[in-house]
């Protein structure tokens, strides 16, 4: 088996770096050749999850996100984490329209998003530590496809 | 993120027009340019276009969602104009599609609610 190709980088929980977060990512991933529509999913999944880091997981607090991306055959691997708050009842953040800030007029929808745009999606968190997102997706591109005929 | 703003039909209607990506950072500019203008030419119909937008996530939902509200508590409309697929999908999926009129362009929602207004 191929190695995985991998890419890490840790950056400020500032707003600022969600935009550069996400086109990161689609620029690293632009190799398996996804088509606009995957390359959007990707890019909305680290905007959704880096937006947690900053909201929920430091809120006030200075900290940084740790982010890691895996290319393994057709798929990625994604992993976002933060060292902030952690989150107390992960049954209830994954409900569609909970939001924990609706002073803030969060929609509640990130979970919700998150989910439908990958294959695979893990919440680990501790609170006090905390919250680290894995997600698993596949590229379903008709190029990768030719490529594993061969 | 750019918001261009628009008044018309004396003043009752105004068109808003956003450009570019509308992601928790942009929000809050987005969301204080807004609620501004909301205020200060008391319109009764907002038309938000989205036409310009690029990229989109939940912090637009949530923007776009507490506009809504803002314009009903003062008896006033929100409706969206130009989505993109991308951001149709989001629609869809938080279930704002059904709350909010949605229409393909801002010429066919001017006309629409020129109709109403009358």
């Amino acid at each position: 088996m191929k190695t995985a190709n991998s890419m890490s980088m840790t950056f400020s929980a500032l707003s600022e770096n969600e935009a550069f977060a996400r086109v990161a990512v689609a620029a690293f991933v632009a190799q398996l050749n996804p088509t606009l529509e995957e390359l959007t999913e990707i890019k909305t999944v680290v905007s959704e999850a880096v937006t947690n880091c900053i909201i929920h997981g430091y809120g006030e607090i200075e900290g940084d996100i740790y982010l890691q991306c895996k290319i393994l055959g057709d798929s990625i691997e994604l992993v976002v984490e933060d060292h902030g708050i952690g989150i107390d009842d992960l049954d209830l953040v994954r409900q569609p329209l909970y939001t924990s800030r609706p002073e803030l007029e969060r929609s509640g929808m990130g979970f919700t998003i998150m989910e439908s745009f990958v294959d695979e999606f893990a919440v680990e968190s501790v609170v006090g530590k905390g919250t680290k997102l894995r997600f698993k997706k596949r590229i379903r591109t008709p190029q990768s496809a030719t490529h594993h005929e061969v | 993120m750019k918001v261009q703003i628009e008044t018309m039909n004396r003043g009752a209607m105004m068109v808003a027009t956003l450009h570019g990506e509308l992601d928790h950072h942009a929000a809050e500019n987005v969301r204080g340019t807004l609620d501004r203008e909301i205020e200060a030419t008391k319109v009764d119909c907002l038309i938000l276009d989205l036409r310009g937008v690029t990229f989109m996530d939940s912090s637009g939902l949530g923007v776009i969602l507490g506009r809504y509200k803002k314009m009903q508590a003062i008896s006033g409309e929100l409706v969206v104009t130009s989505l993109s697929k991308p951001v149709e999908r989001l629609f869809e999926m938080s279930g704002l599609h059904k709350i909010m009129k949605i229409y393909k362009d801002r010429e066919t929602a001017i006309k629409a609610l020129k109709e109403v207004t009358k």
